[in-house]
């Protein structure tokens, strides 16, 4: 599926839940299903500075498609991530370079996110995308 | 606990002279447990900053103007107010500066004329970043050693410990009055005797302690104590630095420039007299002004009143939380004021936090700037919640309903 309709579909099931508790419950829901990532993986050099909890992000490139791994040890954290690994995992390092992000606004995540937490959020995406121009350039 | 009655019927009137206390957050009534990072605004306060802009302003010390001799004025009457209530010998050994960091950096800055290669320093293992990180800076400076006293699993600090560490080479001893991240309020007068025995000066760091009790530098026989204004009632940007006059007089100058100078030529320029020759340039007159004013205003509830509810607060929080499944307490010395940091079960504090924020309370979550506390006890942080004279039994009981639901939702 292409990144902006993901995108769209995540926008769409966060529309469903009336409060931001309730939207909260779903991140932690999601947090819970995040793959775990091997330990191997959890090193000192995937941490993404920034970030109030611990997060490890970390990809692979197989088949021309990049695979993001990540983990937190914050669940609400985690449910973010799950969104970022949904939304761009298993694309191509063009695509994943071009993506608008303006999902996570319009879900209101970013308002809702303590200053903080929003940007080690920013350092999520940014990573993403360095990791996806580093694929770019390996080609 | 039994205690004077009258001040828990003043609460709702304490209330309404902070308009912060009424508002919404995410549609809920906010719930402010948030004061050990800074003190809720009154509107005295608030008015004072208003007042000064719209009838005083102009700069201070310098003017012969009548508006510039009425603002200095009121700027010196917050130092009178400041020295009468931490009782120091003179005004002149009251400093304002931006804040307790600030006046921390000043110190230490100050002691790189007095320290020499392994000369020692001595820190305490509860103390927040900013009593740490300038001091080491001074060790890289001039090749002199910091050691730690270390804590025990309570939260107080190891006097048996303290003892050992001291010696002829020891030189400045820093420590916290009041642990910010668990509330220890520690044993500054043993510290203080025991260090001038040994020819040490002390700081004490008294941020988290001015709030919640009576200081008397002068019964202390402190050589410095520093604490902010924003956590006394007061605005943001101004910090007290009481030091005594024999040891700001041996301190050089911080920062250069106007106001600070006797005689300046090219040659060679000479320093004002205390307090002056510490505050360069044009202070925050308004903040000193109104912080004043918030002084005057605790003082008129009162420490010993204020002591005394937030005692209260404090019993009640720590037996309603201990009822919930899972809570670890940090910091359980018999010696505390109104702080309580904790961790329900395996949950990121960070979760917590962010779950009660969506139900309007107001907690700290992390590692409070204390890092080397959080190792001790191998947690990436906790959740501190921190209350002051207008709190109230009902948002603790609020506070713990959510707790409870938090816990649920991320378990």
């Amino acid at each position: 599926m292409k990144i902006s309709n993901i995108q769209n579909e995540i926008v769409e099931e966060f529309d469903i839940f009336d409060t931001w508790m309730d939207k909260y419950e779903y991140l932690i829901e999601l947090g819970k299903s995040v793959p775990k990532i091997s330990d191997q993986n959890k090193s000192e050099d995937n941490i993404i500075k920034g970030c109030q909890s611990k997060v490890w992000l970390h990809a692979e490139k197989e088949d021309g498609l990049i695979k993001f791994y990540a983990d937190s040890d914050a669940i609400i954290t985690k449910g973010i991530i799950s969104l970022l690994i949904r939304t761009f995992s298993n694309q191509n390092p063009t695509d994943i370079i071009n993506a608008n992000t303006d999902f996570i606004d319009k879900i209101g995540l970013r308002q809702h996110l303590s200053a903080n937490r929003a940007n080690g959020l920013n350092n999520m995406i940014k990573k993403i995308k360095y990791y996806a121009i580093a694929f770019s350039k390996l080609n | 606990m039994i205690f004077n009655m009258n001040v828990l019927k003043n609460i709702e009137l304490i209330r309404k002279d902070f308009p912060i206390l009424s508002t919404k957050v995410n549609g809920n009534q906010l719930i402010y447990l948030d004061n050990a990072a800074t003190s809720q605004t009154p509107n005295c306060v608030i008015e004072s900053i208003s007042d000064y802009y719209k009838n005083l302003n102009s700069n201070i010390h310098r003017g012969v103007h009548k508006l510039s001799q009425l603002a200095t004025e009121k700027y010196e009457e917050s130092r009178k107010k400041f020295k009468k209530h931490f009782n120091a010998r003179s005004t002149s050994e009251i400093i304002f500066t931006p804040g307790t960091t600030h006046s921390i950096n000043l110190i230490s800055n100050g002691f790189i004329k007095f320290l020499k290669k392994d000369d020692e320093i001595i820190v305490s293992q509860l103390e927040h970043h900013s009593n740490i990180v300038p001091w080491q800076m001074l060790c890289e400076k001039t090749g002199a050693i910091m050691k730690v006293i270390p804590m025990n699993e309570k939260g107080e600090l190891d006097l048996n410990v303290f003892a050992t560490l001291l010696n002829d080479k020891t030189k400045v001893v820093f420590v916290n009055h009041v642990s910010n991240a668990l509330g220890t309020v520690n044993p500054i007068d043993i510290i203080i005797e025991k260090s001038h025995n040994a020819g040490a000066a002390v700081l004490i760091d008294g941020a988290q302690a001015a709030p919640h009790f009576e200081i008397d530098v002068k019964k202390l026989n402190v050589d410095f104590y520093v604490c902010s204004a924003h956590k006394l009632c007061g605005p943001t940007g101004v910090g007290i630095l009481y030091g005594k006059k024999e040891w700001l007089e041996k301190l050089p100058p911080y920062q250069g420039g106007g106001e600070m100078i006797d005689q300046v030529s090219f040659e060679k320029s000479t320093y004002a007299d205390l307090p002056n020759k510490f505050e360069a340039g044009t202070p925050n007159i308004s903040g000193v002004i109104a912080s004043g004013i918030g002084l005057d205003y605790i003082n008129k509830i009162g420490l010993t009143n204020i002591k005394e509810y937030e005692d209260y607060l404090l019993d009640y929080a720590t037996s309603k939380l201990k009822e919930i499944d899972g809570i670890k307490i940090y910091g359980e010395s018999k010696t505390k004021v109104s702080v309580i940091s904790f961790n329900i079960g395996e949950i990121h504090p960070y979760d917590i936090g962010s779950v009660i924020d969506n139900l309007g309370i107001a907690v700290r979550t992390g590692h409070h700037c204390a890092q080397p506390i959080m190792d001790y006890f191998d947690i990436p942080g906790t959740i501190r919640i921190s209350f002051s004279f207008y709190n109230t039994i009902e948002e603790i009981n609020i506070l713990i309903d959510a707790l409870k639901k938090a816990s649920k939702m991320l378990s």
